[in-house]
């Protein structure tokens, strides 16, 4: 079956399906991962987003057990991509992605030219979009919604062994932030992203707040936590979401960028060093104004932007890309390591 | 750092090819930049890297640690790079530091500690650092003796892998399944190396590289990573590969990535490294295969896949500067400390060329055995693949190839690992065969077999179609065709049209490419990038036509025997010279080996095919003024007719007048008229008449196939019965015009004339002579200049031809031609209209730039050269690659063998001819030499050498005949029995005991022909036996007097270091 992606300013790409057949609406934004599309396709970051992979050919090892996922369901609004292959070839694929999406109710289309796309919305920035089949929709800025309390946990719960206990305030929480800290030894809380935590009358040794969708100036309950644990200088840790939100919380600023990083090549110096990182990344806002007592902990090679803030003296620290890789390289996972060092 | 002496890789030769051109260019750019002087050694004279612009001193010399030390000592460089120049730099750099050289002379090894490197090569070694980083080998155990393997074997049990320590391309490895098969690799590495390792063998495991960059701040990054098509056992350079991996998910991805960088930070490596792993194709295990510390082929492909310059990076490694501080020229916006991401898909194909080499094995295995390679890049997988076919140019169009017989012998070339399979597979799927059984029987993962079934099936759909005229091809069919990689020409061949009328359609349908441009970061910055690749999955170009200050320069294509790096030099002058009439270069090319396929070396660059329908397709994108089609050999040379007939306009020689020099009949036409000698020819279809025309012109004869296929080519006939066996053959072929026998005129001299003309006028011109007599392929010839060995007035009638065809040709450009001199009389043998081999050879010994002369020719601004005789000689000698291709007769012959060449200069020919021979690996260990001469008259002539040779200490064997004669005329060699004799130890016992360093094999016959290896002579397991084990061979009576003159006049240690601006100023 054919569909159709339409831009608000009425650019239109006619596709075949490989999806689920119903319209869907919203941001339209590309990433250019190579690899990962299981992960990427359930990373809460993406919900509201439609997906544009500039990687032309999708779908070659299938769709793992649901264990490997990043989340229990697909985020994306939608799929784009250039040539999906549906004779997938791997030892862990349970199913093809066309599958998989149809039973999400997720639709996709093939288009030819997603490197015409992926210009198109460098140039002109992150579009809002839909795909339609027969019937017509309505165009959907995810921006405009608090995207966060759709995919945050709806309660608390709490997982691992260790001595210490750290709380993660899930935004929209990667599976692969919990995997990463319980493999560490960590007794871990998590908790909905605007939960008092102080009311759990627990022994709080490090706060984390998670990745998450949209834009950060949605979630002030989840600042006002987050300024909360900094009164009380216990450890904190942001990453993605949580960068921008303990910035915010900081009093610095925050501000949407022109088409944002989604890729898992990106660059990062750690400041005051020759160290660059490459990390996996997926945001479309960015720190603006660093927050006074903070100083710039990583900026971005390419585009120098600002890749991560951390206090000058309190054990306060935040990055915009994800330690927890997957999908991505895992060159970051010592963040994990050097948050955990101040509990 | 002020001063940086820098090693190549010397000749081309089988795994170890163009791509060290590549990785030494862009070192010395990277150097040049940060104002270093660059001493560079390597006797490759047809290297971009050994031209005046790049290198600021060059040192035609052999890459051996006796000879760089005295440069060392001679030019006192502050440092030394060592991961330019392939195993042939590594090795010479690992043995000038275990000597102590480098330290004594207070030269700085750059980048990676040698120690390091010294891990990485020692197999055990290796092993064992891997396991205390806690990292998986195989089970591996490196072994010194046959014996000893054969335990290890049996404890691992069958199969196991058998390879060769400090080899490079794989060479003396394999897959022994039982006993006998593991004595017969062992012996065989054994030969070559000190250790072999047996290992464990990994039944259809994938095979996965990383291409891995770290800087002295200790950042690394993978640049890229490249999956085989073929499992494990196929040698990666054997293999068709992907980039990106398409097989593996995100975990088996970043856990390699992780392990590649895990190891490069535990050996310090800096600059770059790669990474070989096995991957189960049903868990996530793996095993690390193998690392080079040192730029390979694999990083010349990566750095043409993702288009980061990893050479160029690696160079400025080290010389300690950090990633984050080199900016990507490319796009200018992202630096060195960056992984990029492709929105396309790369297929390498490797070039064979194995029915070059009489009797060789058409396996291909766990040793190198392909000439050159050529990379597609596509949308997918089936775009990229078929593009890649067509590029090979070997005259298939694509992947679906019908030259099977029958079921049965497609399943032979699907489970026999060979140059065909992947159009076995193609064929099978065609025929039915189901993908699982077909991944039963290769290991190759499913996916790829199921991209290769989708253009199968989409072929199936295009046969359903019925003739164009009465039911046309509807435009989604079209496209979807062309989208899956087909050609017009494969389109209108299942059609039965000719691809002129698909090509018009498709116009008129408005499918032409699109044009894409490879920027690092999959369009995610605005990049001003120039190089570009077309694909049919767009519906927006990248950049727009340059217009009418565009000329395309057309490159070479694979390397393969007979077309290489020199033709790569010519297309990279011919592009830079562009630039002085205020043209915009556009090259296109192919080959990820070359420096033509470099971002920086024109204008644009399009990474495409050298097909008449993509040049076409290119040269109306672009609008341009002009294509140059004759300065990368025969493959752009071939489409001169029909680009001119499509109404391109080609700089040059008019076609029609290429054509006059192509078509024998005409050309021999004009000869008459001109009254120039030629050796007398005919064309025949019928035995009788050819052996009746023999009998007249007396043997022997040369006969050649009317029509070239392959296997069957040239050869020399001595008598009749030869004659009736290749002319018998050649029917079977042809029919209607199988062959053409020409009088072959034995003891002749052979001359290359290379020369420029403008307007039919001759502007430049240089005369070099072969060594060897004619009837050894002017490629495989060792060739001197000046012309020493032609006398002045044969020199002067050369010029006087040459003048004459000029004008009758209205030549303009480059041209070569074969001379032959015999009595004094002058003949024309061949005429080229295009640049020759010899072009570089050729201005970098007169210092004339040839290619630069062509372009102003063609902008018809050529000056007038004299060329004044030098003071000086230099001799181009070849370089074979007979050790890597077994069962192969390494003899010279008519057609040609060798893969590579190297030239030395010299005070004298024979001091410069001492010099290439040690820079083509001729070694003097002892001084033993066997001397095996048919005929009388060679005999008679090789008596003085044979003198020459025990006054200088020689001791000698020889067999019965050449003994008899030498004790006849009072010389003393030891008896040894020949093979059919049926004593032992015979012939080839004494050179497997290695008790000679020097083998002297002169067949009666001059140079052989191809029924001694079928016969399998005694000649013939004299010279295998001694390429097999690694011991100098000489065939040809002229080369080996030579040699011994030379040897006779010079003491090897004391062989002039003179530098390149020495000799010519």
């Amino acid at each position: 079956m054919q569909g159709k992606l339409i831009l608000k300013d009425g650019s239109t790409f006619i596709g075949t399906s490989f999806g689920y057949e119903e319209a869907k609406a919203g941001e339209l934004v590309f990433a250019t991962g190579m690899i990962g599309y299981p992960e990427s396709l359930t990373d809460p970051s993406y919900e509201g987003q439609i997906l544009v992979a500039t990687y032309p050919i999708l779908g070659n090892y299938g769709v793992p057990d649901k264990n490997f996922w990043e989340s229990s369901r697909i985020h994306v609004s939608g799929l784009v991509v250039s040539q999906y292959i549906d004779t997938p070839s791997h030892f862990e694929s349970k199913m093809t992605l066309s599958q998989w999406l149809k039973n999400e109710k997720v639709p996709a289309l093939i288009v030819d030219d997603t490197r015409f796309l992926t210009q198109l919305l460098r140039d002109k920035g992150a579009k809002l979009a839909k795909i339609i089949f027969d019937k017509n929709i309505e165009f959907y800025d995810p921006n405009k919604v608090n995207l966060v309390n759709i995919v945050s946990v709806k309660k608390v719960i709490v997982e691992g062994k260790g001595d210490n206990t750290v709380i993660l305030i899930d935004c929209g929480a990667k599976e692969n932030i919990r995997r990463s800290l319980l493999h560490r030894n960590i007794r871990l809380i998590t908790v909905p992203w605007d939960y008092d935590i102080f009311s759990l009358k627990e022994k709080i040794d490090g706060v984390i707040v998670s990745n998450g969708p949209g834009d950060p100036k949605m979630v002030e309950k989840t600042i006002e936590i987050t300024k909360a644990v900094m009164a009380k200088k216990i450890p904190l840790l942001g990453i993605c979401l949580g960068n921008q939100i303990l910035a915010l919380a900081a009093g610095g600023d925050t501000y949407k960028m022109k088409f944002g990083h989604r890729g898992q090549n990106q660059p990062c110096v750690e400041q005051g060093s020759k160290r660059c990182y490459i990390t996996t990344q997926n945001h479309g806002f960015a720190i603006g104004k660093i927050p006074v007592g903070f100083k710039p902990w990583f900026v971005n090679a390419n585009d120098k932007t600002n890749e991560g803030i951390v206090h000058k003296n309190l054990p306060f620290m935040s990055v915009q890309f994800h330690p927890e890789a997957s999908p991505g390289p895992m060159d970051t996972g010592w963040i994990f390591d050097k948050f955990l060092n101040y509990l | 750092m002020k001063k940086i002496l820098l090693l190549g890789s010397g000749a081309l030769k089988i795994g170890q090819a163009g791509e060290f051109d590549y990785s030494g260019s862009q070192a010395i750019k990277a150097f040049k930049e940060e104002g270093i002087e660059t001493i560079l050694i390597n006797p490759n004279i047809a290297t971009i890297q050994t031209s005046k612009e790049l290198a600021d001193k060059v040192y035609f010399l052999p890459v051996t640690s006796e000879f760089v030390r005295r440069v060392i000592e001679k030019e006192k460089p502050d440092g030394i790079a060592l991961s330019f120049g392939g195993q042939t730099a590594l090795n010479c750099g690992m043995e000038l530091y275990k000597k102590g050289d480098l330290r004594k002379n207070n030269v700085k090894v750059l980048g990676t500690p040698v120690p390091s490197i010294i891990t990485s090569e020692d197999r055990q070694k290796f092993a064992d650092h891997l396991k205390k980083i806690n990292v998986s080998t195989p089970a591996s155990h490196a072994v010194l003796t046959v014996g000893e393997g054969l335990k290890i074997a049996k404890k691992l049990g069958y199969p196991v892998m058998v390879r060769a320590g400090f080899a490079l391309g794989g060479q003396k490895s394999g897959v022994a399944h039982n006993e006998k098969e593991f004595k017969e690799i062992a012996e065989a590495a054994l030969a070559f190396s000190p250790q072999i390792l047996v290992e464990k063998y990994l039944h259809h495991f994938k095979e996965i590289e990383y291409e891995v960059v770290r800087d002295q701040f200790d950042n690394c990054v993978t640049v890229c990573n490249m999956e085989n098509f073929d499992p494990l056992g196929i040698h990666t350079g054997e293999s068709i590969v992907v980039a990106p991996s398409q097989t593996l998910n995100n975990y088996q991805y970043h856990l390699l990535r992780k392990i590649s960088i895990k190891i490069i930070r535990s050996l310090g490596i800096i600059g770059e490294c790669n990474v070989q792993f096995a991957l189960d194709p049903k868990s996530n295990d793996y095993y690390v295969i193998e690392v080079n510390a040192r730029l390979s082929r694999s990083s010349a492909l990566a750095s043409k896949a993702t288009g980061y310059p990893l050479a160029y990076v690696a160079a400025k490694l080290i010389l300690g500067k950090s990633m984050t501080e080199i900016i990507n020229q490319i796009t200018k916006i992202t630096q060195a400390a960056f992984e990029p991401a492709l929105d396309y898909i790369v297929v390498k194909i490797p070039r064979w060329d194995m029915e070059k080499f009489r009797g060789a094995e058409e396996t291909i295995g766990s040793s190198m055995k392909s000439v050159g390679e050529v990379m597609a890049i596509g949308r997918t997988f089936e775009e990229a693949v078929q593009k890649a076919v067509r590029m090979l140019d070997i005259g298939a169009w694509g992947v679906i190839e019908n030259r099977f017989i029958d079921e049965k012998e497609i399943w032979h070339y699907i489970r026999i690992p060979t140059p065909r399979r992947l159009f076995a597979l193609a064929a099978g799927m065609k025929k039915g065969f189901s993908i699982d059984r077909i991944y039963q029987e290769t290991g190759i993962d499913r996916w790829f077999l199921s991209r290769i079934k989708n253009i199968v099936d989409a072929e199936k759909e295009l046969l359903k179609v019925e003739v164009l005229r009465a039911k046309p091809l509807h435009h989604l069919q079209l496209l979807n065709l062309k989208k899956l990689g087909f050609s017009d020409r494969r389109i209108g061949e299942a059609l039965g049209i000719d691809e002129l009328e698909i090509r018009s359609l498709r116009k008129k349908l408005r499918i032409v490419p699109s044009v894409f441009s490879i920027d690092t970061l999959a369009g995610e910055f605005p990049a001003k990038t120039n190089y570009l690749y077309t694909t049919y999955w767009g519906s927006h170009h990248d950049v727009k036509p340059l217009g009418s200050d565009g000329v395309m320069v057309l490159g070479s294509g694979p390397y393969r025997i007979g077309s290489s790096v020199e033709f790569d030099w010519s297309c990279v002058n011919v592009a830079f010279n562009l630039k002085k009439y205020h043209k915009k270069s556009i090259i296109v090319n192919c080959n990820p080996e070359t420096v033509s396929t470099d971002y920086d070396m024109s204008n644009r660059l399009y990474f495409e095919e050298l097909t008449f329908e993509r040049v076409a397709d290119i040269y109306e994108f672009e609008k341009s003024s002009s294509l140059i089609l004759s300065v990368g050999g025969q493959t752009p040379n071939n489409l001169s007719m029909r680009l001119d007939s499509y109404g391109a306009r080609v700089l040059g020689t008019k076609a029609k007048d290429i054509d006059q020099a192509e078509n024998r009949n005409k050309f021999s036409d004009l000869l008459d008229k001109l009254k120039i000698l030629q050796p007398v020819w005919k064309n025949f279809s019928n035995m009788k008449s050819a052996l009746k025309f023999a009998k007249e012109v007396s043997y022997p004869v040369l006969i050649r196939p009317s029509y070239v296929l392959s296997g069957l080519a040239m050869n020399l006939c001595y008598d009749e019965a030869e004659l009736k066996y290749f002319m018998k053959r050649a029917v079977d072929i042809n029919k209607k015009h199988p062959v053409t026998i020409s009088k072959f005129i034995p003891n002749a001299r052979e001359v290359e004339f290379d020369g420029v003309a403008q307007a039919g006028k001759l502007k430049v011109y240089a005369i070099a002579n072969h060594i060897e007599h004619a009837g050894v392929h002017s490629g495989d010839a060792t060739i001197v200049y000046p012309a020493e060995r032609v006398r002045y007035f044969s020199g002067v009638r050369m010029v006087e031809i040459a003048t004459e065809l000029a004008a009758a040709l209205k030549i303009n450009g480059p041209f070569n031609i074969q001379f032959m001199v015999k009595n004094n009389q002058v003949y024309v043998i061949e005429l080229n209209l295009r640049a020759s081999r010899t072009f570089p050879f050729i201005s970098k010994v007169t210092g004339v730039n040839f290619a630069e002369v062509t372009v102003d020719a063609f902008f018809n601004k050529a000056k007038d050269y004299q060329i004044n005789y030098p003071n000086y000689v230099a001799v181009k000698s070849p370089q074979f690659s007979f050790a890597r291709l077994e069962g192969a007769d390494p003899v010279l012959r008519v057609e040609m063998a060798s893969t590579g060449e190297v030239a030395c200069f010299g005070e004298t020919a024979e001091e410069a001819y001492l010099k290439s021979l040690i820079s083509t690996g001729l070694s003097f260990e002892k001084k033993t030499a066997l001397v095996t001469i048919g005929g009388d008259e060679n005999k008679l002539h090789f008596a003085e050498s044979i003198w020459k040779l025990k006054n200088l200490g020689y001791k000698l064997y020889a067999t019965k005949h050449t003994h008899k004669f030498l004790k006849s005329k009072g010389v003393r060699t030891k008896l040894v029995s020949k093979v059919y004799e049926g004593k032992r130890p015979n012939v080839v016992d004494i050179i497997e005991n290695k008790k000679v360093s020097l083998v002297i094999n002169l067949s009666e016959k001059g140079d052989g022909n191809q029924l001694a290896s079928e016969n399998k002579t005694d000649g013939y397991l004299i010279r295998r036996a001694t390429i097999d084990h690694n011991i100098s061979l000489f065939t040809d009576l002229n080369a080996a007097r030579l040699f011994v003159n030379a040897l006779n006049m010079y003491n090897v240690k004391e062989l002039k270091i003179k530098s390149w601006d020495e000799y010519l100023k």
